[in-house]
């Protein structure tokens, strides 16, 4: 009896004290809201937004509703993190690299560079690059073209856009050549599993990537054009480009920032990763006759990736939630807009800012869940 | 990688090996020494392309006839060694030293040698270099914010204050060790409190009052991040120890509550204390910003605090709960004389490292209109009489910023080490 009284009373008095929080809050909200003349409801959301993004993947305008305006912003949030995930994986992997590298020099310079870049807030290197290094950038009358076609100035950087026709047959034929690729591979396992023969897989999957997509445009009557950025008066002093796609400054800072400073984590992942294995691994895989590309490959990283990808998926989802530093540099990311513009015309302050809160944490528990499955199927089995 | 080199020159001595490859690479290196200090391009006479590239190529021979098995010359098999093991490595070490050198100059004028220090205007500013006159100026707002000057020693004396009683701890005799705990979880935070509320904010003791609107510059950074740390601390414990229950509705309210603010970014944590706190508060209850401010970050950054304390709680050895229990010990006296002390223990590299992010995430409470450092620079840039010095202003942050941290990451890795060799 004294046992069961230990063991609900404390449960039933934590619940009692989460629900006396939220009964607070929930009245004193209610009774804020009234006297304010406030509504609660998510009604809003299909209202018309009227204001405008400077950058957008979709089409939108002032007479969209703020629903859309969401998506929108969500998008912009989800590219800033696309790229920026890409970029500090290439440039992590290689500065880890470096740091185990056996030059001193180079070993020196990316212990350096992680130092550098990881102990400067966040904050304070994407407003070095929005508001001094991409300022000092040339005019766009006075740029000189990068690698012939593309012009990175102060207003952004312009690059030709892609033209496509009958795009639906290409990506249809992109699709193909991967499901395809699994395929062989499944056949190309079981075959050596049987029979101990290897296939060139690199070779055959990097045939088959070019072959099929390159059919399709002799083929398929898929074209692509290139539509350069062309240099257009607006006034007398003032120039910009026109065709192309111009990518913002705000987005050009943003991704460097978030690159440079995450790519010093997924560094130190990286190297912990490698460090990880022992040495007898590598010993026992070279007397056991594997050459030493075959070592890397089928000893080396297969373990290595096992301690290199959680912590590194921490780390894109941190890049993902730091994304949201764009609001300082007014790039239109999901809190500029949504939490930013869109409260302060509504004035819905605890939908606004549940709605944004929720959907990092769906992102959060999305990713933590996926990372959850993978470890668990990547986890050694021990007999 | 094997060690196959192109240039290897069959000789019988390595000594005119060595003489030959020294002289390709010094040749090389004072190329590009010449071309970036003096500006002077003594292969002017050749095509752009390869005057360019030429240091690179003769560097390169150089290091390639260098490379030799062993000399028993030291100088030159420590560099075969280090950085010239095979062709990949002696391009990579070419390419640094290359760039170190061709960076150095401009570097060296515009932070130093065109720079301009003295004047208190801009027009103090004439050559083409940093314009440190800025920083000199507005010195005094980046680090204290609109505080009234002529009160800076209120804050100065009340940091002092907090962090010579944060070091009192060191000289408590052996009889008063066993309160060290209590005295850093509870009392020290509160004399602290104490300390910054009656010192800076002032209205008592014939001190004028200062509004927390005109706090700020890096002193705003440490008060923020000095209470957040001693706030969470307490707060990330009680979660911790929740989420190790194994009382399942203890259990689910901690591992809900941690994985709600770890799941959304700070920014829309200071968001929602700006404009959602003020509707949750009864109607007549005033609170200021600051406050709102410190104690979003809290409660954000103890759901990370409770997590590190977990990872310690894990890290004790099963043998621990198991004696303290069958001393007959019950559930809090376990915990308050047995598990927590050594796990605590364990954990202050990881507090290091938490208070560490917390410090480098404090200028975000710029975005809701607390003008610490970030902010300071962004007023300052914005003043007619100084546009223009946007790069002074970050620069001369990132310095600050970066010692702060640079430090507090070599001390938590220290610790680590401490530690790591004590169990």
């Amino acid at each position: 009896m004294n046992n069961k009284i230990k063991r609900i009373l404390p449960q039933l008095l934590t619940i009692l004290f989460v629900i006396l929080i939220f009964g607070f809050f929930t009245i004193n909200a209610q009774v804020n809201m009234d006297n304010r003349g406030i509504d609660f409801g998510f009604g809003f959301l299909k209202q018309e937004a009227s204001f405008d993004m400077q950058f957008t993947l979709l089409d939108y305008d002032g007479q969209d509703s703020y629903g859309w305006a969401y998506v929108v912003a969500l998008l912009n949030t989800l590219l800033v993190s696309f790229l920026g995930i890409i970029f500090c994986t290439i440039l992590g992997v290689i500065i880890g690299i470096a740091r185990l590298s056996s030059n001193f020099l180079i070993k020196n310079s990316a212990a350096w560079y992680v130092e550098f870049f990881r102990n400067i807030p966040l904050l304070l290197q994407i407003f070095f690059w929005y508001y001094a290094a991409l300022r000092a950038l040339p005019l766009p009358e006075t740029a000189e073209p990068w690698f012939g076609v593309t012009y990175m100035t102060i207003k952004g950087y312009f690059i030709p856009a892609m033209i496509w026709e009958n795009l639906n047959i290409f990506v249809y034929c992109l699709l193909a050549s991967f499901i395809s690729i699994i395929f062989i591979r499944n056949y190309a396992k079981n075959l050596q599993e049987k029979e101990g023969k290897q296939l060139p897989l690199l070779y055959i999957s990097l045939a088959i990537l070019l072959v099929v997509p390159g059919l399709s445009f002799l083929l398929g009557g898929v074209t692509l054009n290139f539509e350069m950025p062309v240099l257009k008066q607006l006034s007398a002093t003032s120039y910009t480009y026109d065709g192309g796609i111009g990518l913002p400054p705000e987005l050009i800072a943003l991704v460097l920032a978030l690159s440079l400073y995450t790519s010093t984590f997924v560094a130190e992942c990286v190297r912990a990763g490698i460090q990880g294995i022992s040495k007898g691994q590598k010993e026992a895989a070279a007397s056991v006759g594997l050459t030493p590309n075959q070592v890397l490959k089928l000893v080396i990283m297969p373990q290595a990736l096992r301690i290199i990808i959680p912590p590194t998926t921490n780390q894109y989802l941190n890049l993902t939630k730091n994304s949201s530093l764009a609001a300082a540099i007014a790039y239109p990311d999901l809190v500029l807009v949504f939490a930013g513009t869109a409260m302060m015309q509504t004035g819905k302050a605890i939908e606004i800012v549940g709605i944004t809160m929720l959907t990092y944490l769906t992102i959060s528990l999305l990713i933590a869940a996926l990372m959850n499955w993978y470890n668990k199927k990547i986890e050694i089995k021990e007999k | 990688m094997k060690n196959i080199s192109f240039f290897q020159i069959q000789s019988k001595s390595p000594l005119t090996n060595m003489y030959m490859g020294s002289t390709l690479l010094s040749i090389a290196i004072f190329d590009v020494f010449v071309s970036s200090f003096l500006s002077v391009n003594i292969t002017s006479f050749l095509p752009q392309n390869i005057s360019t590239f030429l240091p690179l190529i003769i560097g390169f021979i150089g290091l390639g006839i260098l490379r030799m098995e062993y000399t028993g010359i030291r100088l030159l098999d420590k560099v075969n060694k280090n950085i010239n093991t095979n062709n990949f490595n002696a391009f990579l070490t070419l390419l640094i030293i290359f760039v170190v050198i061709k960076a150095t100059p401009p570097a060296l004028s515009w932070m130093i040698l065109d720079a301009n220090i003295s004047g208190d205007s801009k027009e103090a500013c004439t050559g083409t270099g940093a314009c440190w006159t800025y920083i000199k100026v507005w010195f005094r707002r980046f680090m204290y914010g609109m505080y009234p000057n002529e009160l800076h020693w209120r804050i100065n004396s009340a940091f002092i204050l907090v962090i010579a009683l944060g070091f009192v701890g060191y000289f408590f005799k052996e009889n008063l060790k066993k309160y060290l705990a209590l005295y850093y979880v509870v009392i020290y935070p509160i004399i602290a409190f104490l300390i910054i509320y009656y010192l800076i904010s002032g209205g008592s003791f014939g001190l004028v009052w200062v509004e927390t609107g005109a706090w700020g510059g890096l002193s705003l950074t440490f008060i923020v991040s000095f209470f957040c740390l001693i706030f969470c601390f307490p707060l990330g414990m009680v979660l911790a120890l929740g989420r190790r229950s194994n009382l399942p509705a203890v259990r689910y309210i901690s591992v809900g509550y941690i994985e709600f603010w770890r799941g959304v970014p700070l920014i829309t944590v200071l968001f929602m204390s700006s404009v959602m706190f003020p509707m949750f508060l009864p109607e007549d209850f005033f609170m200021d910003k600051l406050v709102r401010v410190i104690i979003a970050i809290t409660l954000f950054e103890a759901a990370y605090c409770a997590e590190v304390i977990r990872g310690g709680l894990q890290a004790l050895p099963r043998g621990q709960y198991d004696a303290a229990k069958s001393l007959g010990m019950g559930y809090w006296k376990m915990h308050i004389f047995v598990i927590l002390p050594q796990a605590l223990k364990l954990v202050i590299p990881g507090i290091a490292n938490t208070f560490l992010a917390l410090v480098k995430d404090t200028p975000l409470i710029f975005v809701v209109g607390l003008a610490e450092i970030a902010g300071m620079l962004a007023l300052a840039k914005t003043n007619p009489k100084w546009l223009g010095f946007a790069m002074e202003g970050y620069i001369f942050a990132a310095i600050i910023f970066w010692i702060i941290c640079y430090a507090m990451s070599k001390y938590s890795y220290n610790l680590e080490n401490k530690y790591k060799t004590e169990r």
